[in-house]
């Protein structure tokens, strides 16, 4: 007999439910009022910002807390599973899809229907991969928010796009088949798909069935590089992120995050450093795979044309960094790693957000990088620009320098560290070079002003501030959320508290000291 | 019957990646829906193959089946039955705006409808 849990629990549901809830109300009742559209989404974005904020509340108590959909005993039935890892990447989604969702307010989700649906659907999608405690359940969470990534991407139509839609869908469609059948080798050797239940099983496993269950364990990683855009599987970024629309590129950050939670969960739990024969299966392939992905995203992002396709490089690079600390699989790279991952989220999604304003606001030069008539708002836009740029190179005083110094010490326990100093220090100063490029030509290479340009549209310009204070506010608040983090890291590497939580829930809460 | 569901998967699986790495749409349309079939049969597979069991509770039934792959497969099946479709309509819009059913980004970057 289960304990009865208390109404506070059944929160752990709601980030779910909410957005579905929204998106059926927005499609049904209000598909041809975008001004209602708007403020249904924007009040429905807002109460989830809450609801994060309660559940990261809840999570900080240190408790792993299990939801038992229908109260079926966890083997058998759905699990959700909320702790500090998971409540983190709700309160990072939460925060961004607010901004984004202001930025699109201001005009981007009248070029196509059904923008804010398909938002609250990804939303949906996003928020159960974060708290899904069973693998195939993060198979139907991924489905569900690529299905509605494919519409967002796809907003606002045109050729160009229509054709890198098409490679996407492929790709993630090919991805999807690899998930499955890495999905059915686990299940055929464990008998069992939830994540807590894999945890205990894997390291009993036979030795003879051994080799399957880490075929099975590989070709998951395969799906979590893609979609976490490590090389050589991250052709479909650039195209993708640079072919689509501003916000619809700044919120899919979050989708590559996506990749890197799963490749935390996955390996770091239930193929973690306690899983006997099959321990950190994947961990040979992150390091040597991360470094590669911080130098293609880096020579890519010096050889782009357009200040797209420069952002979604830099996206690369920052995918890059991140998994360096995420590959070291201990506590100190993976608290780095997370407080890298909340800021590379945030300012990769406010350059996205910029290249969009940039892009309406120069008009038939677009957004590349050659000498145009200069725009209306430049000094302002080239401040922004500027911000942002410091903050994805990684220069102090904002939150990238502190997270990439964090990174720099924790690689100290690798033994090819110099290697990765190298790299990361090699690749800023490239990208410094790169986006200091960018800049001259956008802001300073404009010829005279000939008439009264306007300026930006206001809610885009909100949504960017709102995003850049983010950023200086996690610069500010280093000290305690690297404390956080680092708690939020050791439990997510520690397998028994997470096995207790999920599958003895009469047990005493196992809480950490 | 392990032999012939074991080439079945592969053969599937072959032509689909075969045609998946077509440069036309079309092919890697079906080539895509091939590798669908071959994972559904695998994960039917993955159960363990057996013939005359009940897949949930009968009283006087010797062994059962495994039940949950068959809720995986259907679900699975779901889900590529709707990509397949998005992806056709997708396929064909790009061949109606572009004329050209090329799967490959040839058009020169920033050029026509590149503007969001």
């Amino acid at each position: 007999m289960t304990p009865a849990i208390s109404a506070l629990d059944h929160a752990i549901i709601l980030p779910v439910l909410l957005p579905a809830l929204t998106a059926a109300f927005l499609v049904l009742a209000l598909r041809h009022h975008l001004r209602r559209e708007r403020i249904v989404s924007l009040a429905a974005t807002g109460l989830l910002l809450a609801l994060a904020i309660v559940l990261f509340a809840l999570a900080s108590d240190g408790t792993v807390r299990a939801y038992r959909l229908g109260d079926w005993p966890a083997p058998y039935g759905i699990t959700l599973v909320l702790d500090r890892l998971s409540a983190t990447m709700l309160l990072l989604t939460a925060v961004l899809a607010g901004c984004v969702l202001i930025y699109a307010a201001g005009g981007v989700d009248g070029r196509g229907r059904h923008f804010h649906p398909l938002f609250q659907f990804q939303l949906m999608g996003i928020n159960g991969a974060f708290l899904t405690g069973d693998v195939f359940n993060l198979f139907v969470f991924f489905e569900v928010m690529l299905i509605a990534s494919y519409g967002l991407m796809l907003h606002g139509g045109g050729p160009g796009r229509l054709k890198a839609g098409f490679q996407y869908v492929a790709i993630n469609l090919l991805a999807s088949a690899v998930f499955l059948v890495g999905v059915g080798l686990i299940y055929a050797v464990t008998g069992t798909l939830n994540m807590a239940d894999l945890a205990v099983k894997v390291p009993q496993v036979a030795p003879a069935d051994a080799a399957l269950l880490k075929t099975g364990a590989l070709l998951l990683f395969l799906v979590f590089a893609t979609k976490a855009a490590l090389v050589p599987l991250h052709w479909w970024l650039p195209a993708t992120y640079a072919g689509t629309s501003a916000p619809a590129a700044a919120l899919f950050m979050i989708m590559t995050k996506v990749g890197a939670y799963a490749i935390i969960r996955v390996y770091g739990l239930v193929f973690g450093a306690g899983a006997g024969p099959l321990a950190l299966a994947a961990a040979p392939f992150v390091m040597p795979a991360a470094l590669a992905t911080l130098v293609v995203g880096t020579i890519g992002l010096v050889g782009s044309r357009k200040l797209r396709d420069l952002s979604a490089f830099a996206v690369i690079a920052s995918m890059g960094t991140l998994l360096i600390a995420v590959g070291l699989f201990d506590v100190e790279g993976l608290s780095a790693g997370l407080y890298y991952l909340v800021h590379s989220t945030l300012a990769g999604a406010a350059l996205f957000l910029i290249a969009g304003i940039v892009q309406e606001q120069r008009g038939a030069a677009s957004d590349r990088l050659i000498p145009a008539p200069a725009m209306g708002g430049e000094t302002l836009l080239g401040g922004l620009f500027f911000l942002a740029a410091i903050a994805l190179v990684g220069l102090p005083p904002l939150s990238g320098f502190i997270g990439k110094v964090m990174i720099l010490q924790a690689v100290r326990t690798c033994a090819i560290w110099p290697w990765i100093w190298a790299a990361i220090l090699g690749a800023s100063l490239l990208m410094t070079f790169g986006f200091a490029r960018a800049g001259s030509v956008l802001f300073w290479a404009s010829g005279p002003v000939s008439e009264r340009k306007p300026l930006p549209a206001l809610p885009g310009l909100a949504a960017v501030v709102l995003l850049l204070a983010a950023i200086v506010g996690w610069a500010l608040a280093a000290g305690p959320a690297t404390q956080a983090l680092s708690l939020a890291a050791r439990q997510a590497l520690d397998r028994n508290s997470y096995i207790e939580a999920v599958l003895l829930p009469g047990a005493p809460a196992a809480s950490e000291k | 019957m392990e032999l012939l569901l074991a080439a079945g998967i592969g053969i599937l699986t072959a032509v689909g990646l075969y045609l998946v790495f077509r440069a036309h749409t079309f092919p890697v349309i079906l080539g895509l829906t091939f590798l669908s079939y071959a994972v559904n049969l695998f994960l039917f597979a993955m159960g363990r193959l057996a013939i005359d069991r009940p897949p949930v509770i009968v009283p006087d039934a010797a062994a059962y089946t495994d039940p949950l792959p068959q809720a995986l497969v259907l679900t699975a099946i779901v889900i590529s039955f709707g990509m397949t479709a998005l992806i056709v309509v997708l396929a064909l819009r790009g061949f109606l705006e572009t004329g050209s059913d090329s799967s490959h980004l040839d058009a020169p970057r920033g050029g026509k409808g590149d503007a969001s």
